[in-house]
């Protein structure tokens, strides 16, 4: 046993020539793609913007206070996520047990907030998918953002279940610190896509 | 760690130059053959212009050709001289290991580049002259792309034709695009390049055709089923026959004294033909061609058929039997219906 | 072939037995094997898509042909290109990837070897599900770029535009897990000594298509995902009734689909340059400048997408732009020629098949290149688009460039996988019958473009000059067919009776020749120290400014080979992959499926994350 760890103390096979983490680098890697791939969705939203022909505008339907305190929501628990990873690496593997759920609480909120908004357009201001190119780009791009924030929860419970089983500690930072790298992305993504569709007149 | 000998038995270590002579004069045989076939003056040759949009590109493509034909020859030439003078020799020792030379690597990029701003100018020139606005005095002809076939609009002389766009000589002709259905593309070969009809857009081609003739066209963009039978003729007059064109095109339907004609006349009326085709003071509606002048036009169907009482009375029966996917439904009209209607339609000259 | 279970510290020797072989390959994540699976499969498509293009060639033979009808001719024209593309050409770029990346900077695997066997099931299922199409007759037929609105449910009401689209979104996501696996490979794996510039150039060039990958297969994601929604769910994006503007497909299209080009070259590039050196036995002229060239194809090449919709009325200035960046992007492709060039120059070349494909890659990639410069002028480009003088030029690049390169690749790499030589006249003979027939096929097609054949016409009238060298063609390709035969020949004939190869038959300069033939499961025994991009010629023959050739190390110890530390084996990639399947096939079939799949997996996913995460108390592996 003592061997088998001193190799891996020599050579553990997720530190590269580099000195970083393979998972690091990979999850920088795809967030670069992530980048793209929004990019896209928002370019079409601005593409499409002020070019519906019928259906009601953002202006009838957009309930600026609520999308306000939801994005606060993600931004405060970017602040927890970063705090849960504090915690971890200093060992305290229940105080980052808890950061982590309040995380993915403030994440599932979002979510939530961001459901109810959806049935409000739906059911009160008559705007679906198919109403408009404001619906679709709108419902599409922030439908998209949605579902990888619910990953995110999702994962960020996972986190949470192996840390309760005991199967979380400090030698697992990098798990966390790559799981906080992509709540982060779908933070600052948020911020940009709630100036192109809810600031920007 | 040099080659393992026993490799090196089994193949010849040069080049066999007698085949490769021998493969080179097969090449060379094969090029100067197909000198002789390459036949530059077909009917859809975009190489042998006739309107200054064409001549304008032409000119162009001629330059970009020379300058490739040189290049072509010098790489290929070098690569083959390069074969062959430092070709492997029995015995020879592991050649100098140079790794660079910087003075070339700028000299030939710089003439690379240079070669391209060569091309790019009169390119530049060309694609602001050619999308010029039309002058006021310019003939306007609006096309309407549909599947499978084209339409054209002359709103100064309010006609609306298909399949046979009819131009004057010498005259500006501004081509205003569209479609009500999908991407298509108006290209007349002989007059110039292509522009893709896109749909609730409108593009413009402008051109001056030079000469009378016939250029046949065709769509360029993939459009589904029979793309490839989407065609029509461009016929450009001079200009007191392109007159007489538009007059007998605004005249009204010819009444036609032939018994068979005018069966076919009221069984037009009576039919769904109506619900489509639009024939001057009979029916008004656009989803297929205008019907008045009919007979004026030599090809029908998207200029894929001629415009034979045999060929006319088939379509009439089946058409997507004759032109696959075609939106012209069967009616059930047959035998003696099907013979009146093309003789009603033969007689719309 | 070495099965990794012989290698494992501690395992038993086995006898194999058939099932135990299947399931072997099944479940490995070596990415040797790996390679060896994407080769295979792309080279199956490759040959079903040749038959797509032989059978098209039979229809254009003559005027007014009825071989096939024009349902089943766009869909040939459909398939082939997507088949070529997606599961021929870039899987097969893969396939060296695979192989040869690790093996290149001395690493023992890629960063991710269980993530790398997930993409190439993701792979293989989404070329299965392109194909499923023909058993349910709805075979795509919107063409290989399925432009909008045609592609919409109101133009293409069968289910053959979704078989398409969800098609290429499953093999999407497998280009962009391997594209995360080997930027990390190659970012952080390079043995010691071994700087980014000391890197291979075939390294250099994957290392920049797996950008152009991870940055431009969003694009089409987008795009696709655009398309689906508008036919299964009523969005209006590509609607032009509702404002929608067909155009955003072909932009969205054209922005991964211009990259995408370079995707499918500069690997092919990368061989090129790793084989002109070693027959020539020089290094590569110019490294940097063709290290820096490749970069800036890359990077550029993000700024061209439009020269791919000069017909469409974007109007003057944008036209201008993109003509202006395109024969930018000439630049660096044409400096790449001349340092291949240069390398050849005071050589001294031995002729082998390798080199052949390299030196036929140089001479047609040139003459696509030339025709590309035509293109790449607005005006010009207005009569030449959407003809048989872009099926020409792009068949230049493509066939001549990249197929001519990949397998120069494979007989050059091919005894170093096998550990057999390929038989030098049979590759002599296919070399010279596919450079005729690729010729003859399509040298006259710029003639027929220009004389005014469009493409993607199912037939023609044989009153416009065109029926001569469209038989001429037809002929062409049907010999390029026979050129395959003599290759499958070739294959068959040394898989039997061929040559052993040894460990470095060409004489080499890089680090995959250092090792047997074909390499233990470990590639090396002990991890290179690298002072050189050809550290192996250095070792070998030293450069005349060192001196004399370096000494040989010691022997490696069998200790050495005990403590090596290899990946296991793992069932979740093909599981996972079997599951996102099923899941993405349920929107053909129903939500119930896709639901099920989902959860489904959901769960393998993360299985999959936590197979090598600690149970709990215990310790790390």
């Amino acid at each position: 046993m003592a061997d088998h760890a001193a190799t891996h103390a020599v050579h553990d096979p997720n530190i590269g020539t580099t000195g970083l983490d393979h998972r690091k680098m990979g999850m920088w890697a795809f967030l670069g793609s992530d980048c793209m791939f929004f990019g896209s969705l928002i370019g079409t939203y601005l593409a499409y913007k002020g070019k519906s022909i019928s259906g009601p505008s953002p202006r009838d339907v957009f309930d600026i206070p609520l999308t306000s305190y939801s994005a606060a929501l993600l931004l405060a628990s970017s602040l927890t996520m970063v705090l849960a990873l504090a915690a971890l690496q200093d060992d305290r593997v229940k105080v980052a047990a808890r950061w982590l759920l309040a995380t993915a609480a403030m994440g599932l909120h979002f979510v939530l907030n961001q459901v109810y908004e959806f049935w409000t357009f739906v059911h009160h201001h008559d705007l679906t998918l198919s109403t408009s190119l404001f619906g679709s780009s709108f419902f599409v791009l922030t439908g998209f953002h949605g579902a990888h924030v619910t990953g995110g929860v999702v994962w960020l419970l996972l986190l949470v279940g192996l840390a309760w089983g005991g199967r979380l500690d400090k030698r697992d930072h990098t798990k966390v610190e790559i799981a906080g790298l992509y709540w982060h992305f779908v933070d600052i993504v948020w911020i940009a896509i709630f100036t192109v569709i809810y600031l920007i007149p | 760690m040099t080659e393992q000998p026993s490799t090196a038995a089994r193949f010849p270590k040069r080049l066999d130059w007698p085949l490769v002579g021998l493969l080179a004069a097969l090449l060379l045989l094969t090029g100067a053959c197909s000198w002789v076939g390459w036949n530059w003056d077909t009917p859809m040759t975009t190489v042998n212009p006739k309107s200054d949009f064409g001549r304008t590109t032409h000119a162009i493509f001629m330059l970009i050709s020379w300058w490739a034909l040189g290049i072509f020859i010098a790489v290929e030439g070098a690569l083959i001289y390069a074969c062959w003078r430092f070709r492997e020799r029995p015995g020879a020792p592991i050649p100098k290991q140079v790794h660079g030379h910087t003075a070339l690597e700028i000299s030939w990029t710089i003439a690379f580049a240079v070669i391209l701003l060569i091309i790019a100018i009169p390119t530049i020139r060309a694609i602001f002259k050619t999308q010029e606005a039309p002058a006021a005095t310019a003939l306007r002809v609006d096309v309407y792309g549909k599947q499978w076939w084209w339409e054209f609009e002359y709103p100064q002389h309010k006609i609306t034709t298909a399949n046979e766009l009819h131009l004057p000589a010498g005259q500006t002709v501004a081509f205003f695009l569209n479609t009500p259905d999908v991407i298509h593309s108006f290209w007349i070969p002989q007059l110039g390049g292509k522009r893709d009809v896109v749909p609730h857009r409108v593009n413009l081609i402008t051109l001056t055709p030079e000469a009378p003739g016939e250029y046949p066209g065709q769509c360029a963009e993939y459009c589904g089923m029979s793309h490839a039978n989407m065609r029509f003729r461009v016929i450009v007059h001079e200009p007191a026959e392109f007159e007489k064109w538009v007059k007998a095109q605004q005249a009204p339907p010819v009444e036609s004294a032939d018994v068979l004609a005018q069966q076919g006349k009221t069984l037009f009326a009576q039919s769904r033909c109506v619900g489509c085709h639009s024939i001057t003071g009979i029916s008004a509606s656009r989803i297929g061609p205008d019907l008045t002048h009919f007979a004026s036009r030599k090809t029908f169907a998207g200029s894929l058929m001629t415009s034979t009482p045999d060929n006319l009375t088939k379509w009439i029966e089946n058409p997507e039997h004759m032109k696959p996917g075609a939106l012209m439904p069967t009616l059930g009209l047959k035998g003696e219906q099907s013979k009146a209607l093309a003789a009603y339609l033969l007689s719309l000259k | 072939m070495a099965t990794p279970a012989a290698f494992m510290p501690g395992a038993k020797a086995e006898v194999p037995t058939f099932w135990g072989v299947i399931a072997s390959w099944l479940i490995t994540v070596d990415h040797k094997r790996i390679g060896i699976l994407y080769g295979s499969s792309a080279f199956i498509f490759f040959l079903i898509a040749g038959i797509e293009g032989l059978i098209m060639r039979l229809q254009l033979a003559r005027p007014d042909n009825n071989i096939v009808s024009a349902q089943t001719f766009n869909e040939l024209f459909t398939m082939h290109g997507t088949t070529m593309i997606f599961l021929a050409i870039m899987p097969m770029s893969a396939a060296f990837f695979n192989y040869m990346i690790p093996l290149l900077i001395g690493a023992r695997d890629v960063a991710f070897p269980r993530l790398n066997a997930l993409s190439y099931w993701i792979f293989l299922s989404g070329g299965l599900l392109l194909h499923a199409s023909f058993l349910f007759n709805a075979v795509p037929d919107g063409g290989w770029f399925g432009y909008a609105n045609l592609t919409s449910s109101q133009f293409s009401p069968s289910h053959s535009i979704d078989f398409w689209m969800l098609g290429l979104q499953i093999l999407g996501i497998s280009s962009m897990l391997a594209g995360f696996n080997f930027l990390v490979t190659i970012i952080n794996m390079r043995a010691p000594g071994m700087t980014l510039m000391r890197m291979p150039v075939f390294v250099w060039m994957s290392f920049v298509t797996q950008f152009l990958i991870v940055l431009a297969f969003p694009a089409i994601t987008v795009a696709l995902i655009l398309l689906m929604f508008d036919r299964f769910f009523g969005t209006l994006f590509y609607a032009p009734a509702a404002g929608g503007d067909p155009l955003l497909w072909q932009h969205l299209f054209w922005i991964f689909g211009h990259p995408e080009v370079y995707i499918l070259i500069l690997p092919a590039m990368g061989i090129v340059s790793e084989v002109l050196p070693t027959f020539a036995r020089k290094p590569l002229f110019g490294a940097p400048v063709v290290i820096y060239s490749g970069i800036m194809i890359g990077f550029f090449g993000f700024g061209v997408w439009s020269h791919h919709m000069f017909s469409v009325g974007m109007g003057p200035v944008a036209d201008a732009a993109f003509s202006i960046a395109t024969m930018l992007i000439a630049v660096p492709t044409g400096v790449k020629i001349f340092n291949w060039l240069g390398t050849l120059w005071g050589g001294s070349i031995r002729f082998r098949t390798p080199l052949y494909f390299s030196l036929g890659f140089i001479a047609m990639f040139t003459m696509g290149g030339l025709s590309g410069i035509m293109h790449a002028s607005p005006p010009v480009d207005l009569q030449q688009t959407d003809t048989y003088f872009v099926v020409a030029h792009f068949h230049y690049v493509l066939f001549g460039g990249s197929v001519f390169g990949l397998f120069s690749g494979a007989y050059y790499w091919w005894p170093k996988i096998t550990g057999k030589m390929l038989d030098e006249r049979l590759g002599t003979v296919h070399f010279w019958l596919m450079m005729i027939g690729f010729n003859v096929t399509f040298f006259p097609q710029h003639y027929l473009g220009l004389i005014g054949m469009p493409r993607r016409i199912y037939t023609y009238a044989g009153d416009l000059g065109w029926t001569f060298w469209n038989l001429v063609s037809t002929i062409g390709a049907f010999t390029v067919a026979l050129s395959f035969l003599v290759f499958i020949g070739n294959v068959i004939k040394t898989a039997r009776s061929g040559q052993v190869a040894g460990p470095d038959p060409w004489d080499g300069r890089t680090l995959e020749w250092s090792i047997p033939s074909p390499p233990p499961v470990y590639n090396f025994a002990r991890v290179p120290e690298v002072r050189d991009r050809d550290d192996l010629w250095l070792q070998k023959y030293g450069d005349g400014h060192e001196g004399a050739p370096r000494p040989k190390p010691a022997p490696v110890t069998a200790a050495e080979i005990a403590a090596i530390y290899m990946p296991p084996t793992s069932f979740w990639p093909i599981l996972l992959a079997i599951a996102m399947a099923v899941m993405i096939s349920g929107l053909l079939i129903s939500m119930y499926q896709v639901i099920v799949g989902g959860l489904v997996t959901l769960l393998f996913m993360y299985k999959f994350a936590v197979e090598y995460h600690r149970p709990a108390g215990g310790n790390r592996h």
